[in-house]
């Protein structure tokens, strides 16, 4: 390892994201802070959806378990783009039309009720805290590999740049450094990616670099009943938790409308679909350029980080490993102040009053508690991939039910939203909390807990939907307004007489959410 | 829309001006909520859904017959591509290049069918 080429990659990163945040200091009014004023085109925006959405689970877990377990885990790639066109087809367009910001905003206007709203509050925060958890345990993982520097340091120094950034710029800031920072990750890690490949081919031989194993030892990881289990309900929580991410939804209202969400929502599947080819690479090729068997799932997280140094020695191999610390970085980086962002947006109008300095006090909780947290868990010994694909289950168990039945049901009701989040949530979370605990051993136990989704995902929405047709008396008496708002083409939606108003932005209808959308 | 612009209403310009169109009647249907409206607006949704549920199932049920598929069926020596076994070929690349194509077809049916009902409310 070269300790200062891969400091001076890791500094570039920082600066960069500092830099164009800086850039954003001019995003002054509200609308510009949460929104950006709703003025990036589907081409950007679907960038920045993916530079948000790459995170140190793709980025640096994918190619880890690829290598540990085998074929099985390129499930993970598939599950993350996946969930986007469940999205697409099932939320996008309604969801944006909503005119909410948050899924806090969408299910107090579509049910109207506060309760509905404070227990989606409760798990948007919940939710956007876990999720941070991992990348920076990542973060501190990648510092202690690339410069030996202590594993605490990365994650402070993350979660620093995240505070500076997300204060400083808001969300228009954030849009410019996200969409630069997909290209960036995809670039540090296909060029590296393209040189392995070479060297494997045997095109390029640089000198001392090793053979490859015979192919024939690469046997299947998991088998069985429980193997399978395991990669159906990855399946269920990665295809339905997308939608449920809080620093997706956030980024969807950014779009002008729904049609430009739909096209950015297309864009996404392209820009991942090009991206999840790479951590195949790393994750093959490190089966096949070995060391000896990974001693824990931690450990195969540097997967991504060691496979260019091994390949090919020397200072051009030094350069390749600066480039894929770079890019890792980008990673930690776009996803934390994605989720930071949101959190800290959630938190500002439901406690510290909705304006911009409501927006930077709450900033500072959203970031420094999964700080705290990724540094007392920073020895359990589970893979970065694995941590977000439960959380990924908890998202699929609360928000997939509340806005599937939200936007295509009528007879929702609060009191079945209610009833289907906590039982889908807390189903969830419990079998996370046991997992992380070491709960559940080996056998049918452990599986069942370490993939929740298969079961609390249908239990949420049965408890949805029979909370919901058990208090038939309580369906909204705006439901068909609403839905109407939702699915009504923007061409119609202004309406005979008014519209004029069609270019304006509609959200200032959500009652007693017009505050945000004051324009200064 | 019919094309209003080949009509030529022969009234004076007060009169139809004091008098409101009947053409946006059924938009204001819509947007009243007025049981018709109500009615369009449902044939909307069930149509959408409908494509929705559709698209899904066609990506879906092939994705989760795979791990079966890919467990069971023993892969020839030939079926090896630079040493890399079936799992790594299909599980990548060809999934993400169909998860797009559902993607454009999605889009391309939900605004045509978006593009239907606006010219069926304007002109009934």
């Amino acid at each position: 390892m070269n300790a200062p080429a891969n400091l001076t990659a890791v500094l570039l990163v920082v600066a960069v994201t500092v830099g164009v945040g800086g850039y954003g200091l001019r995003s002054r009014s509200t609308p510009d802070f949460y929104v950006a004023s709703r003025t990036v085109s589907p081409l950007r925006n679907a960038a920045a959806v993916s530079g948000e959405y790459v995170s140190a689970a793709s980025y640096l877990g994918i190619a880890g378990l690829l290598a540990t377990y085998g074929s099985t885990m390129l499930w993970y790639g598939i599950g993350y783009t996946a969930g986007y066109l469940v999205l697409l087809v099932l939320v996008a367009a309604p969801l944006r039309r909503s005119g909410a910001y948050t899924v806090s905003d969408f299910a107090e206007a579509r049910l109207g009720s506060m309760a509905v709203r404070r227990t989606a509050t409760v798990f948007v925060v919940l939710i956007g805290l876990l999720y941070q958890v991992p990348q920076l345990v990542g973060a501190g993982l990648a510092l202690h590999t690339a410069l030996g520097a202590p594993a605490w340091s990365g994650t402070v120094l993350v979660a620093v740049v995240v505070l500076v950034s997300v204060i400083t710029g808001g969300m228009r800031s954030v849009t410019l450094v996200q969409s630069v920072q997909y290209w960036l990750k995809l670039t540090a890690l296909a060029v590296p990616a393209l040189a392995l490949l070479l060297v494997w081919r045997g095109v390029w031989h640089p000198a001392g670099s090793p053979s490859p194993l015979p192919v024939a030892h690469a046997a299947g990881g998991h088998d069985g009943g429980q193997g399978l289990y395991g990669v159906y309900s990855l399946m269920v929580a990665l295809f339905l938790g997308t939608m449920g991410l809080p620093h997706v939804t956030a980024r969807f209202y950014t779009n002008p409308d729904g049609r430009a969400a739909r096209r950015t929502t297309v864009g996404v599947l392209g820009l991942l679909g090009v991206f999840y080819v790479l951590p195949e690479v790393y994750g093959g090729l490190g089966r096949l350029y070995a060391p000896g068997p990974a001693a824990a799932d931690r450990a195969a997280d540097t997967e991504v980080l060691l496979l260019p140094g091994r390949l090919v020695p020397g200072s051009t191999g030094q350069l390749l490993t600066a480039l894929v610390v770079a890019g890792a970085f980008a990673a930690f980086l776009s996803t934390c102040s994605g989720l930071a962002l949101s959190v800290a947006a959630v938190l500002s109008q439901d406690l510290f009053g909705g304006d911009v300095r409501g927006f930077r006090r709450a900033a500072a909780p959203a970031v420094l508690v999964p700080c705290a947290i990724s540094l007392l868990l920073s020895g359990s010994g589970m893979s970065v991939a694995h941590e977000v694909g439960l959380i990924f289950s908890v998202a699929a168990s609360t928000f997939c039910p509340l806005l599937v039945l939200g936007i295509w049901w009528r007879r929702l009701t609060a009191a079945g939203a209610v009833a289907g989040m906590l039982v889908g949530g807390g189903l969830s979370a419990a079998a996370l909390t046991l997992t992380l605990l070491g709960v559940g051993g080996t056998g049918w136990a452990g599986a069942l807990l370490a993939e929740p989704a298969a079961w609390s995902v249908p239990a949420a929405f049965l408890t949805m939907v029979g909370g919901s047709l058990l208090t038939p008396g309580r369906v909204p008496s705006a439901a068909s307004v609403m839905l109407a708002r939702l699915h009504l083409p923007e061409a119609l939606a202004a309406g005979p007489a008014d519209r004029s108003a069609a270019d304006g932005d509609r959200s200032s209808a959500v009652p007693a959410r017009s505050s945000r959308d004051g324009h200064h | 829309m019919g094309d209003p612009s080949r009509r030529v209403s022969v009234s004076h310009p007060r009169t139809r001006a004091a008098r409101p169109g009947r053409r946006d009647a059924a938009v204001r249907d819509v947007h009243e909520q007025t049981p018709l409206g109500e009615v369009y607006m449902k044939a909307l949704m069930r149509t959408q859904l409908r494509l929705g549920l559709l698209v899904c199932a066609a990506v879906c049920l092939p994705l989760a017959a795979l791990p079966l598929l890919l467990g069971r069926v023993p892969v020839p020596h030939w079926a090896r591509l630079w040493g890399a076994g079936l799992p790594w070929l299909v599980l990548g690349p060809p999934v993400y290049a169909l998860l797009v194509a559902a993607g454009i077809c999605y889009v391309r049916r939900a605004e045509r069918n978006e593009r239907d009902f606006d010219e069926h409310v304007r002109r009934s």
